[in-house]
């Protein structure tokens, strides 16, 4: 038992380095998950954003939060899609039959989300860079919008496991994240809030999306970021505690 | 406990509606091959799963190895390897990569002569940089059952090792399946071939509707039937025998 917890973040190591080698082995992962969002931002800032008032200069500033979540929220889907593919070809059971601690195998691929999800964050915020985004924040503020997307890509990781795991086609296992790639549309992440009908307004001052948006904007900005860093952060915590409490009764459903 | 390398009584299993183990009880010796033969459904994977720590039976007991399955399923996958019914490979990375992964994983030391060994022994190094994603089922089967080999774990579970095989795969298989016990390990294999209990088991057992109904040798099996014949029969090639026949010389040429 204990040479088992004692190589567990090894084993995980390895987990992690095999499921990197499957995401820059199909690159249609990485054109999906780093291309959509940069065509996204392209269409918003030089075909629609002439025409959308947000009160900032810089549509670009305004608009890259936005974007790195639905980056984020595309990228989990192909998360479901690996976790999904693993179930179904009798690897996790090779690796449950096998000396290493249980929960490596799910690990890995968590692990593999949050490094992925970081990848392509970088390569969105470069050419946001060339698209003339430009923040004189201090590091100190990056690592609060770091952590932040971290947080976020955690929370929509449990909730991919959860999909990856329960999922009886390829088709549904990804099919979760639509909705989720939709929700920044429904927030103040495209256009302020104030120009949309009461209704919808009331559900985009509301959701999670819109309080991450504003918390990153600000961070980006070195404006006080108020009540919506927390608002944020307990969205993420939430999300995740209560998507890891479902994933791991799945995951022990499944293979126990 | 060292000449007994499983030793399973009384094992019931059910699933919400339907019973599938009824009570199985039978022992493998060390280093033979036990073929466990059934049909589909009969409650064989099932079985494998309670044996290799995936699954929890209901009631009875089952040591692996000389370990309770439920008491210590760590020990027990130390000393097991299994090779499911469908190839547990990653058809992303190449095959020597699976192999390398599973010696990793296994925390050997000079895992790369391992895996070069392996590799040649399994006749998958001129293969072994490619993706397994373009290997051929023979091919992608020999690798899964090569990955189970890493380490040399004392007891080898292969769950249907031949099913959806073409004949080459299958004497291949079969082949492999013949050296392992001679290095002595312990081979306990399902199959719903008779002929492959027959070609490879020292000891044969039979689940049927849940149950162990029979379990010996071949020969004492054979002597629970009327006694053999004498009768002059032409013996025409098999459609197999023709079809191995011309791909060997196809591949002699």
């Amino acid at each position: 038992m204990e040479a088992i917890r004692k190589h567990s973040f090894s084993d995980m190591g390895i987990m992690l380095g095999r499921s990197m080698r499957h995401i820059f082995r199909s690159m249609d992962t990485i054109i999906t998950v780093t291309i959509t969002p940069i065509a996204m931002m392209l269409l918003f800032v030089y075909v629609f954003g002439g025409a959308i008032q947000t009160g900032m200069d810089n549509y670009v500033n305004y608009l890259l939060p936005g974007i790195l979540l639905i980056a984020i929220a595309s990228g989990i889907a192909y998360t479901a899609y690996r976790l999904f593919m693993d179930m179904q070809s009798g690897i996790f059971e090779r690796f449950h039959s096998m000396p290493i601690a249980h929960s490596a195998a799910l690990w890995g691929h968590v692990l593999t989300s949050l490094v992925s999800n970081a990848i392509s964050v970088v390569v969105i915020i470069l050419v946001a860079l060339v698209m003339g985004f430009r923040s004189a924040a201090p590091i100190v503020s990056w690592l609060a919008v770091a952590g932040i997307l971290a947080l976020f890509t955690l929370a929509l990781t449990w909730m991919a496991v959860i999909a990856g795991l329960s999922a009886k086609s390829v088709d549904g296992a990804g099919a979760f994240s639509y909705p989720l790639i939709f929700l920044p549309f429904i927030s103040s992440a495209f256009v302020p809030t104030e120009s949309m009908p009461p209704v919808v307004r009331a559900f985009a001052d509301n959701q999670p999306v819109t309080s991450i948006v504003e918390a990153i904007r600000s961070l980006q900005a070195s404006e006080p970021v108020g009540n919506d860093i927390w608002i944020a952060l307990a969205w993420c915590v939430g999300i995740s505690i209560v998507a890891y409490f479902f994933a791991m009764r799945v995951y022990k459903r499944k293979t126990a | 406990m060292h000449d007994i390398a499983i030793h399973v009584t009384g094992l019931k299993k059910s699933f919400k509606t339907t019973t599938v183990l009824k009570g199985v009880d039978f022992t493998v010796q060390r280093g033979e091959i036990f073929a466990l033969l059934g049909a589909n459904g009969a409650g064989k994977t099932t079985l494998v799963k309670i044996l290799s720590t995936l699954a929890k039976q209901d009631s009875g007991s089952a040591k692996v190895h000389g370990f309770d399955v439920l008491d210590e399923p760590e020990r027990v996958r130390q000393s097991i390897s299994l090779t499911g019914q469908f190839a547990a490979v990653d058809e992303i990375l190449t095959g020597r990569e699976n192999l390398v992964m599973i010696a990793k994983l296994r925390h050997l030391a000079d895992s790369r002569r391992i895996v070069d060994d392996l590799l040649k022994r399994f006749d998958l190094t001129d293969a072994a940089d490619r993706r397994v994603s373009t290997y051929s089922g023979g091919m992608r089967r020999r690798l899964d059952i090569a990955m189970s080999l890493v380490g040399k774990p004392n007891i080898i579970f292969l769950d249907e090792p031949t099913t959806g095989l073409d004949p080459e795969g299958r004497l291949e298989v079969w082949k492999m399946v013949k050296e392992l016990s001679i290095t002595g390990t312990t081979v306990f294999l399902t199959t719903q071939y008779l002929e492959e209990a027959e070609q490879l088991a020292d000891r044969i057992a039979i689940l049927h509707e849940g149950t162990i109904i029979t379990n010996g040798t071949l020969a004492e099996l054979k002597k629970l039937f009327p006694p053999a014949k004498v009768e002059y029969v032409e013996k025409q090639p098999t459609l197999e025998d023709i079809f191995l026949a011309i791909i060997g010389k196809k591949e002699e040429k």
